[in-house]
């Protein structure tokens, strides 16, 4: 069907996970990418191949599948949740009690087939138990009672010291490794450097792996449910909830369903994350976190799944790239010369009481740090994002795409 | 917040006594989170907007006080021998001012555009504004906090055996006045016309009412309701001026508002009043069952009194039903 765009032949072909032949080649080569990145053979990408880029991609994964989650509730079935992190947060801490390593604190050193989905199972449970809340409370109220669930779950995960570890030293997480029970060797263990298959990966490669292929299988069933009779019956929630309750959408059922099925999401990720900084307070799963989550939602485009990818990969990115950017303003400001070093000067504050918008000594010079920097850029994005391009990233490109699709008349 | 209100508690005060603090402490509490709540509903009754932003602008309103009455010492310094408290008390006004005009400034800037936009679009934009003004205040004005100076400082006043410190007396007083002054203003021709905007954009329209002046005008006074609350946030008993932590009391308003349901001003009050004495009662008498409740717990009992109150009346106490039409 090359060259005809949107003819289809079937219905099969339509309904198609990758309904076009550009998708089909697009999401081949970006995995073959993804694949041989940590190899550092992919012309160009070489540099992805260190152990900080191999970090920054594998929490790339791991913010993609909470994404993926609040994706299903709010930009499906359209019920505003401000509680995602509490999710995770319920996610992580099943994970420690089952997986954790046996101390003073709760864990029994499961492996990482029962936490992991444990975890899940969990936190869609808990889920469900709230779900009632939004058949009776509506929009913006839902948002506020989401909003007090992180508080309330903040407040329980410090006071139970016995699992969390109180917010002093916060606990260990079970490690990633696979074990067939309670064996001294993993069969596969990712916290070492080692070879697979004749390859030599450091531990960082093979965490990404891991993480890659849950993102995968991740996005494949969030895609997947898009297209079910449940993904449909949130649409049409989200559109006109009284609409949809007439034609026949049993409304308590399909939102305890998408309240279910996106907590299992936040759970398995908030699983992941924890077990992958190793060691987390309680207060980690606080607003903030829930505000990154929606951040990239809206900033990848609420409803798509590929827009998840993209929104994570550019919120997680982008304080490392404002990082370096600095970094580079700031020996030009101080070793370069002409217009580009007075424009440098300008914005990074060099030595103590230097006037500057950056400032590159904390506490020092009145400028902003780089940590702020990314702070307000961060607010700045979701602002802008919300005013001019409401559909996020996934926007751009439907624009650009119709742009080509058009090509050479403008319509 | 609870320290500086620990301070006051008598050890060995009678039953009544403690019960009379408690009361004095949580209407202490409760009369700022009335301020903030009112400044929640009044924006959502004219705009439709759930504004995150509100501890943004408290810290900025306590912040621009800091900088007229301290650094800049307006009107301080062109009235010698004036008295501190009136010197002080225009400063404050100047201070709440300027915090108001900048709320004019980010509705028209930001708010404007996104009339008509999906409500949650709007309210999670207000979480971004949130973020950047309160990156900007935090840095300037530190860890540390920036002390207000206001004149009345660490003075109390005694009355049997409840002590009650003066700025709280003033606290009470400016409150009152606010809330008498909305309630004028709300019967003026520019408060009706407000109120018609609330209850139907297009029909006030109709009626020659400038819809845009009158958002813009409602974040002008929320901003001003936030700069007072703001104030009182910071001083004595409360904090030593203002700080990043100044910001994060508009997050514990927001029971009071879902308590008094989030169109209904009366509410608001009324909402923000119980939350007061709810968390005051709760750090004086649920203190015996922290091993069970878990420390702090006064800190959250707004949030689980709102679950409560929001499970039986999902519109709140003094919400209007959302009526559903296909």
């Amino acid at each position: 069907m090359r060259g005809r765009p949107l003819l289809y032949t079937s219905y099969e072909g339509d309904q198609a996970l990758l309904n076009t032949w550009t998708k089909k080649t697009v999401f081949g080569l970006m995995m073959l990418l993804l694949i041989l990145l940590p190899l550092g053979v992919v012309p160009g990408f070489t540099w992805a191949a260190s152990n900080s880029w191999m970090l920054v991609f594998s929490q790339v994964s791991i913010f993609l599948i909470a994404a993926l989650g609040l994706n299903l509730l709010t930009g499906l079935a359209g019920q505003v949740s401000l509680g995602h992190a509490f999710f995770m947060g319920v996610g992580a801490y099943t994970a420690a009690i089952l997986g954790g390593p046996e101390g003073p604190l709760w864990g029994l050193g499961l492996p990482i087939w029962v936490w992991l989905p444990a975890a899940g199972m969990v936190a869609a449970l808990v889920g469900v138990a709230i779900a009632p809340t939004s058949f009776r409370v509506r929009g913006l109220y839902l948002a506020i009672v989401t909003l007090g669930l992180v508080f309330i779950g903040e407040h329980l995960f410090r006071n139970f010291d016995f699992i969390s570890g109180g917010s002093q030293s916060g606990r260990a997480f079970p490690p990633f490794e696979f074990k067939f029970w309670k064996e001294e060797t993993p069969l596969v263990d990712f916290s070492t450097d080692g070879s697979w298959f004749g390859v030599e990966l450091s531990s960082q490669a093979k965490t990404f792996y891991l993480m890659l292929t849950i993102a995968v299988v991740a996005g494949l069933v969030a895609k997947n449910i898009q297209r079910t009779r449940a993904g449909r019956a949130f649409q049409s929630i989200r559109d006109r909830d009284v609409a949809a309750e007439i034609t026949g959408v049993d409304e308590f059922r399909y939102k305890t369903l998408a309240f279910a099925l996106s907590s299992f999401f936040a759970g398995v990720s908030g699983a992941l994350f924890a077990s992958f900084v190793g060691r987390t307070i309680p207060e980690a799963f606080g607003l903030a976190l829930s505000i990154e989550i929606i951040a990239i939602v809206l900033i990848g485009g609420a409803g798509v799944v590929s827009g998840m990818a993209l929104g994570s990969l550019f919120v997680i990115v982008l304080p490392l790239l404002v990082l370096n950017f600095t970094e580079w303003l700031t020996t030009v400001a101080k070793t370069g010369d002409g217009i580009a070093q007075s424009i440098a000067d300008f914005v990074v504050a060099t030595s103590s009481f230097d006037p500057g918008l950056i400032s590159s000594i904390p506490g020092v010079s009145p400028g902003l740090n780089v940590f702020q920097v990314n702070q307000v850029l961060y607010g700045l994005l979701i602002i802008g994002f919300i005013i001019f391009e409401p559909l996020g990233l996934f926007g751009i490109w439907i624009r650009i795409r119709n742009y080509w699709k058009g090509w050479p008349f403008t319509y | 917040m609870t320290p500086g209100l620990l301070i006051l508690a008598q050890a060995d005060a009678s039953s009544v006594d403690r019960f009379l603090q408690m009361l004095v402490n949580g209407l202490a509490v409760g009369t700022v989170y009335a301020l903030l709540a009112m400044g929640f509903v009044i924006i959502f009754k004219a705009t439709q907007v759930l504004n995150f932003a509100h501890g943004a602008l408290v810290a900025i309103g306590a912040f621009l006080v800091a900088i007229v009455a301290v650094d800049l010492d307006i009107p301080g310094r062109w009235m010698p021998g004036a008295a501190e408290w009136l010197t002080w008390s225009l400063a404050a006004v100047v201070g709440v001012v300027l915090g108001g005009m900048l709320g004019l400034l980010l509705e028209r800037l930001f708010i404007r555009p996104m009339v008509g936009e999906p409500l949650f679009q709007v309210a999670i934009l207000t979480v971004g504004l949130d973020i950047v003004l309160r990156t900007v205040v935090d840095d300037i004005a530190g860890l540390d906090g920036r002390p207000l100076a206001d004149p009345w400082g660490i003075s109390t006043a005694t009355f049997g055996n409840v002590i009650i410190p003066h700025t709280q007396l003033v606290q009470f007083g400016v409150t009152a006045f606010t809330v008498a002054a909305l309630a004028v203003f709300f019967r003026s021709r520019t408060g009706v016309a407000m109120r018609a905007t609330a209850f139907d954009q297009e029909a006030a329209r109709a009626q020659g009412i400038k819809v845009g002046r009158i958002f813009g005008l409602s974040w002008f006074l929320v901003a001003l309701l936030a700069g007072i609350a703001g104030i009182f946030v910071s001083i004595f008993p409360r904090a030593a001026g203002v700080s990043s932590a100044t910001a994060f009391v508009a997050f514990r308003a927001f029971p009071a508002i879902i308590l008094g349901g989030l169109d209904s001003v009366v509410g608001a009050v009324v909402g923000g009043l119980i939350i007061g004495i709810a968390e005051s009662s709760a750090s004086v008498y649920l203190v015996e069952f922290d091993n069970i409740l878990g420390t702090g717990f006064s800190a959250i009992i707004g949030y689980v009194i709102m679950m409560i109150v929001l499970l039986v009346r999902p519109y709140g106490l003094f919400g209007t039903e959302e009526i559903r039409r296909v």
